[in-house]
């Protein structure tokens, strides 16, 4: 079977693994939506969605019940409703432009994705990471292509050629600006630690979970607990950059209606709301690599170690899919924050998210880079 | 009156950074996430009324199965929204079980899109004979619907248990020829 796979044309190859992390992406994006209403009705002490059920699974005695009440269904009941419902197209918009901002909303999210590994298997005594497209300039484009994003919410905001949506994406592209200068400042110090003259793919985020995982308590210990404050900034700045609570001015429904997506109705609105989730799933899966080991189940406990507890050392296959489960245990893990977090700090108001992006967040990132370009200078003398 | 001037202290350094409220304020929300949940889940479990509740307004009828209701009308003046329509009517005379009471409504709607659930009616009725029971949900498909005639609120009411028995007084009343 698997030399089957390898003796496919290469496009083959690539198109067939791009289509299994879109599989991936896809259903984790729709299960987030249901996932936040769910953590949002057990904080508001409520059962939250319970009551969709197909009628074949519901005659399943102990698991349709459970299922049931769990919610998936309701799932499948939102995205058949965004699917189904009138697509309308209001007369007074830039149809090319709103129709293209969606579209433009997806590309970004999806094309991330690629660069971000999110597992490894062991040949011989290398660890070599799952992904896509392994760049060696990793962090780079994921910031680069990232930030395209914030085109797509100018695009609807003036495309919809209404008031409410213009404000909303003039303020999403001010905060998504703003909290990017602090968030590629509070990566540098981690790059630096683990960039050495003449090494190769340093940029990549498969060394730096490398460099996460060796022996000795300096070299087990994630970078989470080595720089705290650059992990900080970095997760407050994927909060903004996310446009999540408490830094969604951007979709402050009491003074901005629906924000940029306040036209939008349907499958379209369906769209930004999937890149949503993907930024913030690839955003999480980025943080984890960068702060929180990646793969590695534990600090201190590399993935190494486990396949060798494990016996899983020459089975490529079991220990990729076994560090693919950890990646994205954690990965869920960090939604479930963001979700958490969204229930229990209220939102910032526009000048506040201004004030602390540049009067507090940069100069801190700023201070931080300094600190640890110095420490790593001495370190590394 | 005294003033006291309360010194307002400075934030510390920690509070100004926020953090030790955010962990607090994410222990808090981490407890209502595991916590017993609160809420009915209505169709099937249904709250617990309170006494005295002002529910559906309905008719009722006196221990022996007659109607209270006398057509006095008074309900139908309180009325403010003016829901309530009677016609009154005489007690026939085949009907020897209901020979000593007054009169009774030959009709007797109260049109329940109009109703505001005040309880004037109640209050009002000199034969207590009007009610504002438990029943809180009222839905229908048509105006007309939402319109409750004399037999459905009779049947929405029922008999409640009654201390006066006044017919029965006037009944021994006149059989005793009325002494005084």
């Amino acid at each position: 079977m698997f030399d089957f796979f390898f003796n496919l044309p290469i496009f083959v190859q690539a198109l067939i693994k791009g289509l299994a992390v879109i599989m991936v992406i896809f259903p984790i994006a729709g299960a987030c939506s249901l996932a936040e209403r769910k953590v949002a009705a057990w904080i508001q002490d409520r059962p939250g969605p319970n009551r969709a059920v197909v009628p074949w699974i519901a005659w399943i005695p102990f698991l349709g019940k459970f299922l049931q009440r769990l919610g998936v269904f309701h799932v499948m009941a939102d995205g058949g409703k965004m699917l189904f419902k009138e697509d309308s197209l209001p007369g007074h918009v830039n149809k090319f432009y709103f129709i293209a901002a969606p579209i433009l909303a997806m590309i970004p999210a999806l094309t991330t994705v690629t660069v971000v590994p999110f597992g490894a298997y062991i040949t011989g005594n290398t660890v070599v990471p799952l992904a896509l497209a392994p760049l060696d300039i990793g962090i780079l484009s994921v910031f680069a292509i990232g930030s395209l994003g914030v085109y797509s919410l100018i695009l609807a905001g003036w495309a919809s050629n209404s008031k409410y949506p213009f404000l909303g994406s003039v303020r999403a592209s001010a905060q998504l600006i703003s909290y990017e200068l602090s968030m590629t400042l509070s990566v540098i110090p981690v790059f630096l630690w683990v960039n050495a003259p003449g090494r190769e793919a340093t940029l990549g985020f498969a060394r730096v979970v490398e460099f996460q995982s060796q022996p000795g308590f300096w070299g087990g210990a994630w970078f989470g607990f080595l720089m705290p404050v650059s992990a900080f900034i970095f997760l407050v700045a994927l909060f903004a950059e996310t446009n999540r609570q408490p830094f969604d001015t951007v979709e402050s429904e009491s003074d901005l209606v629906g924000s940029f997506h306040t036209e939008y109705g349907a499958f379209k609105w369906g769209l930004f709301f999937v890149a949503e989730y993907s930024h913030m799933i690839v955003g999480s899966a980025v943080f984890i690599l960068l702060f929180f080991g990646g793969w590695n189940p534990l600090p201190w406990v590399p993935l190494s170690d486990v396949a060798v507890w494990l016996h899983l050392v020459d089975q490529p296959v079991i220990l990729g899919i076994l560090s693919i489960a950890i990646f994205l245990g954690k990965v869920l893990g960090m939604i479930f924050f963001f979700m958490w977090v969204r229930w229990t700090v209220p939102r910032f108001r526009y000048d506040q998210v201004m004030k602390l992006g540049w009067q507090k967040l940069l100069p801190l990132a700023v201070i931080n880079l300094l600190f640890y370009a110095v420490v790593i200078a001495f370190l590394q003398k | 009156m005294a003033v006291i001037t309360v010194e307002r202290k400075p934030l510390t350094f920690a509070e100004r950074t926020y953090i030790p409220q955010i962990v607090g304020g994410l222990k808090t929300t981490f407890k209502h996430l595991v916590r017993k949940k609160q809420t009915l889940e209505y169709p099937e479990q249904r709250p617990a009324i309170p006494a005295g509740y002002r529910g559906v307004p309905t008719l009722v009828k006196d221990p022996n199965g007659r109607e209270k209701c006398v057509s006095c009308q008074l309900c139908e003046f309180v009325c403010p929204p003016k829901a309530i329509r009677i016609t009154p009517g005489e007690i026939p005379a085949d009907q020897p079980d209901r020979a000593h009471v007054e009169k009774g409504p030959q009709a007797f709607d109260i049109d329940m899109l109009r109703c505001i659930y005040c309880g004037l009616c109640q209050e009002v009725c000199p034969e207590e004979a009007i009610f504002l029971q438990n029943q809180f949900s009222m839905s229908g498909y048509t105006r007309a619907e939402m319109v409750n005639h004399k037999d459905r609120l009779y049947e929405l009411g029922g008999t409640l248990p009654d201390q006066h028995f006044k017919w029965d007084h006037k009944k021994a009343a006149a059989e005793h020829g009325n002494a005084h």
